[in-house]
């Protein structure tokens, strides 16, 4: 079960040492649970590769969260107008830590090709973003390297980061509370 | 069948003193009449039993900024399903006081329609039960569709030019 290679590991006679960290990311990488914020064509290419032919499921990804509240990954795939720029906040904030965010596409990343007054330009405006992929639309297989760089970021988090001041002051740039972080603690 | 000249003829006959100006476009006749007798002439074109328009297809609006004293046109298409035609009503408002009488009374599909319109111009109908925006953000302070916007707002932050080439 994935790449424990990756890792630094201590290998002895039967058995395989490494670090908690290392451990929870590794276990964490191979079953991110994404949420699918598919608006338009984007979301389109992020079907194909939820099908057979490109087949998430083979990163331990086929179980797509439509609660906000189970899912570990943010897809945003499309253009995101003003009006529902709230919206997806909404959805981020509901999410529970840790989570990430994929920004698939010109649009969601940037505005793309709406350059006008009821498109918002750029989803990173309202909530923080991980991994950006380009492309109008991007291919099944550049929505696999972004949610491959995502996996990197995730099994390689320290699982600390949330707690960090540097995490929290992130979120307060967006307004986000961080509320449900110092309760935990 | 009805044709275009007998509609014509049979709105002069009612209302011709109201008509201002008529013409024909893509087999569609288009009259103009006055803004303050909007309801009253759709009104009559919905009960008339010879004209029969019971449909309302479109409610728009249009920016003319530099017609002085005929910045707003407030356009309305109505459908006859008995006759088979197609009749356009134009009304111009000045840009002082774009306001019109609401026509939800007697088309209740006119109350999206008069709602978008406001939304994009701030054209104001008066007697509509809720007159708010409806596909913008309600934080919206202007009227998009207006020609004084330009199409990519150069004082505005979102986009840095550096990077857009601008």
């Amino acid at each position: 079960m994935g790449k424990i290679e990756d890792l630094e590991v201590i290998n002895g006679e039967g058995y395989q040492l490494t670090s908690l960290d290392k451990a929870i990311g590794l276990a964490r990488a191979n079953s991110v649970w994404p949420l699918p914020f598919a608006t338009s064509c984007c979301g389109i290419e992020f079907m194909a590769t939820m099908g057979s032919m490109y087949d998430l499921s083979r990163f331990g990804m086929e179980r797509l969260s439509f609660s906000p509240r189970q899912a570990d990954l943010l897809i945003v795939a499309g253009t995101i107008s003003k009006k529902l720029g709230p919206v997806l906040k909404q959805v981020y904030e509901q999410m529970s830590e840790p989570k990430w965010v994929l920004s698939v596409g010109a649009c969601a990343s940037s505005g793309g090709i709406f350059d006008t007054y009821s498109v918002l330009q750029g989803i990173d405006r309202i909530i923080p973003v991980d991994v950006y992929v380009p492309g109008c639309p991007p291919r099944p297989e550049q929505i696999i390297d972004g949610v491959m760089n995502i996996h990197k970021l995730v099994k390689h988090e320290s699982s600390r980061r949330r707690y960090s001041d540097e995490y929290k002051h992130l979120l307060s740039n967006y307004d986000i509370e961080t509320k449900e972080i110092e309760d935990a603690e | 069948m009805l044709n275009n000249e007998a509609i014509l003829s049979r709105i002069n006959e009612n209302y011709g003193s109201e008509v201002l100006n008529s013409e024909e476009n893509f087999g569609i006749l288009t009259i103009e009449i006055k803004a303050e007798k909007n309801h009253e002439i759709i009104s009559w074109l919905n009960r008339d039993e010879v004209l029969a328009c019971s449909f309302l297809t479109l409610l728009g609006g249009v920016h003319y900024p530099d017609d002085k004293g005929r910045e707003f046109a407030v356009v309305y298409h109505l459908h006859s399903w008995t006759n088979n035609f197609r009749l356009r009503l134009k009304v111009f408002l000045p840009a002082e006081n774009p306001s019109i009488r609401s026509i939800v009374d007697i088309y209740n599909g006119a109350n999206w329609m008069e709602r978008e319109t406001y939304d994009f111009f701030g054209i104001n109908f008066e007697g509509h039960p809720d007159l708010r925006r409806i596909l913008n953000m309600d934080s919206m302070d202007y009227f998009p569709m207006r020609k004084e916007h330009v199409l990519e707002d150069a004082t505005r932050e979102d986009k840095d030019d550096r990077f857009f080439g601008r």
